[in-house]
C-alpha cells in the first residue's frame, strides 16, 4: 500500500515508470518469442483439431487479458471513487483501449478457430455474446472519455460506469458452467488441475505471460502519454490565462 | 421530504403532459419501429406472430433508451438540477423520483399499447396479457438502468447517442427474460413464472442499482 501511495505523485510515477518500461519490454519480447517458437514448432497438432489448435495460444490469453484489463480497470473506478488517487483514472483511461483490442482479438481469433471448428464463424453461445458485450462496454467507456472534455470529470463519470459494467466479467467467467452451450468449459482454470495435456498447458502459460509483460508495457506506455498529455493541457491552459492578463493589461493602459 | 419527493414527481409529470416532446412522442417512435419490421422482412402473419414478442420488445426497449438523454440534462441546463442537489432530499430519493415519472410516462404507456400493436404483428390472444405483464415489470429496469447512463451524460452539450450506446449493453438481461417470458406464455417447455420472476427480480436490482449509481454521477458532475 506504501508503495502505491508513493506513486500518486505523477514525477515519481514517471521515473520509475521509465527505469521498468525497457525491462518490461525486454522480458514481454522473450517470453513472446520463447511461446510462439514453441507454440508453432513444438507444441503437438491436436488429435481431433489438428493445427487449428495454435490458434488457442492466441486466443485464450487474449480471453483472459480482457477480463483481467476490466478487472483492473474497476479497481482503478474504485481509487478514483473512494481513495481519490491521483493517477487511478489516468490508469483506467490507458487500460481501456488495450482491453478493447484484448476482446477483438479474442472474438476476431475465435470466429476464425470456429469456422473450421464448429462450421460458423459465429453463434450466439452464451460465452461469446458475453465477450461481445465486454467489448461493447469497452466502447461505451471509450466513447464517453472522449465526450467529457474535463479530465476529472471525466474520471469520475467513467469509474461510474466501470464497476456498473462489471457484472458482466463474472457473467464471462462462469458462462460455459452455467449455459452448457456450444463453448467447452474451462480447462486451465479450474478445480482439480487443468485438463489440457502438459505439451500444450507450457506454451500457452509462457505465452500468457509474454502476452501479460506485452500488455502491462503498453499500459505503462499509455499511461506516461496520458500524463504528459494532461500536463500539456495544463500548460495550454495557463499560457492561455498569461496572454489573456496580458492583454486585458494592454487594453487597460 | 416526503413533499419534495411528491413535488419533483408532480413535476416532472406536468413537465411530460404538458411541454411535450416526453412520452407521447416515444409511443409514436414504438408505433414507428414496430410497423417498420414488417416492410424488412415481408408482411408473412406467421413469421410475425412467432416472433412478435421479441419485436414488441426490441421496439419499447428503443423508445425508452431514445430520450433518455434528456432525463437529466434539460434540468442541468435551466439550472433546477443544482436546486435538487441543494435541497435536503437525499440525491438518490430524487432520482428516484425522477426515474419513476419518467416510467410513469414512457414505460406504463408503452406497455399498455403493446396490445394494439400486437395486432399488427398477429400475436396471438392467449400472448397478449403476459406481454403487458412482462413489459409492466421489465420497463423500470429500463428506465432506472438509463437514469444512470443519463445522469452520466447530464452535462454534456453534444453526444445525444452516447446515453443509449453506453445503457444498451447493460440492458441485455431484460430483453433476454422479458421476451424469454413472453415466449413461454405462447407454449414451450419453460413455465412462463421462471423467467418472468427473474425479470421482477432484475427489474427491483435495477431500481436499486441504478438509483444509486445515478445519484453518485450526479454527485460527481459538480
Amino acid at each position: 500500500m506504501a508503495s502505491l501511495i508513493d506513486l500518486a505523485n505523477p514525477t515519481r510515477f514517471m521515473r520509475l515508470s521509465a527505469a521498468l518500461l525497457p525491462w518490461f519490454a525486454a522480458a514481454a519480447a522473450v517470453f513472446l518469442a520463447v511461446g510462439l517458437y514453441l507454440a508453432w514448432f513444438v507444441a503437438p497438432a491436436d488429435y481431433q483439431q489438428g493445427e487449428t489448435i495454435r490458434i488457442m495460444f492466441i486466443h485464450v490469453p487474449a480471453a483472459w487479458l480482457a477480463m483481467m484489463f476490466y478487472s483492473m480497470m474497476a479497481v482503478s473506478a474504485f481509487g478514483t471513487l473512494v481513495w481519490r488517487h491521483p493517477l487511478a483514472d489516468v490508469a483506467q483511461k490507458a487500460a481501456a483501449p488495450i482491453g478493447a483490442c484484448f476482446a477483438l482479438v479474442c472474438l476476431i481469433t475465435g470466429a476464425l478457430w470456429g469456422k473450421p471448428m464448429w462450421g460458423t464463424y459465429w453463434v450466439w453461445d452464451a460465452r461469446l455474446t458475453s465477450v461481445l458485450v465486454l467489448l461493447l462496454i469497452y466502447l461505451g467507456i471509450i466513447a464517453l472519455w472522449r465526450v467529457l472534455d474535463e479530465p476529472l470529470r471525466a474520471a469520475r463519470a467513467v469509474a461510474i460506469l466501470t464497476l456498473v459494467g462489471f457484472v458482466n466479467v463474472p457473467i464471462i467467467k462462469f458462462s460455459v458452467d452455467w449455459w452448457n452451450t456450444l463453448h467447452q468449459p474451462a480447462s486451465v482454470l479450474r478445480m482439480g488441475g487443468p485438463t489440457i495435456h502438459p505439451s500444450m498447458l507450457w506454451p500457452l502459460l509462457i505465452l500468457a505471460i509474454g502476452f501479460t509483460l506485452f500488455a502491462l508495457a503498453l499500459h505503462m506506455l499509455g499511461m506516461r502519454a496520458e500524463i504528459m498529455r494532461r500536463r500539456v493541457r495544463t500548460l495550454t491552459i495557463l499560457e492561455a490565462e498569461r496572454l489573456d492578463r496580458l492583454a486585458a493589461q494592454g487594453a487597460a493602459a | 421530504m416526503r413533499r419534495a419527493f411528491l413535488a419533483i414527481l408532480k413535476r416532472d409529470l406536468a413537465l411530460a403532459s404538458r411541454a411535450g416532446g416526453g412520452g407521447e412522442l416515444a409511443l409514436v417512435f414504438f408505433l414507428t419501429l414496430v410497423v417498420l419490421v414488417p416492410f424488412a422482412l415481408g408482411p408473412d402473419l406467421n413469421l410475425l406472430s412467432r416472433i412478435g414478442p421479441a419485436i414488441l420488445w426490441l421496439g419499447a426497449l428503443l423508445s425508452v433508451l431514445i430520450g433518455l438523454d434528456r432525463l437529466f440534462q434539460s434540468d442541468e441546463e435551466d439550472g433546477s438540477l443544482d436546486l435538487i442537489r441543494a435541497s435536503a432530499l437525499p440525491l438518490e430519493l430524487a432520482v428516484l423520483s425522477k426515474g419513476l415519472a419518467h416510467w410513469l410516462t414512457t414505460g406504463l404507456p408503452l406497455a399498455l399499447v403493446s396490445p394494439l400493436l400486437g395486432l399488427l404483428v398477429a400475436l396471438p390472444g392467449e400472448g397478449v396479457l403476459p406481454l403487458i405483464a412482462t413489459l409492466m415489470v421489465g420497463t423500470p429496469a429500463l428506465s432506472f438502468i438509463g437514469a444512470g447512463g443519463a445522469a452520466l451524460a447530464a452535462s454534456l452539450r453534444r453526444g445525444g447517442l452516447i446515453v443509449p450506446v453506453l445503457v444498451a449493453p447493460l440492458t441485455v438481461p431484460v430483453l433476454i427474460f422479458g421476451v424469454s417470458a413472453a415466449n413461454a406464455a405462447l407454449g414451450g417447455t419453460v413455465p412462463f413464472l421462471t423467467p418472468f420472476l427473474i425479470l421482477c427480480a432484475i427489474s427491483l436490482m435495477a431500481i436499486v442499482v441504478g438509483t444509486i449509481a445515478a445519484a453518485a454521477a450526479l454527485r460527481s458532475a459538480d
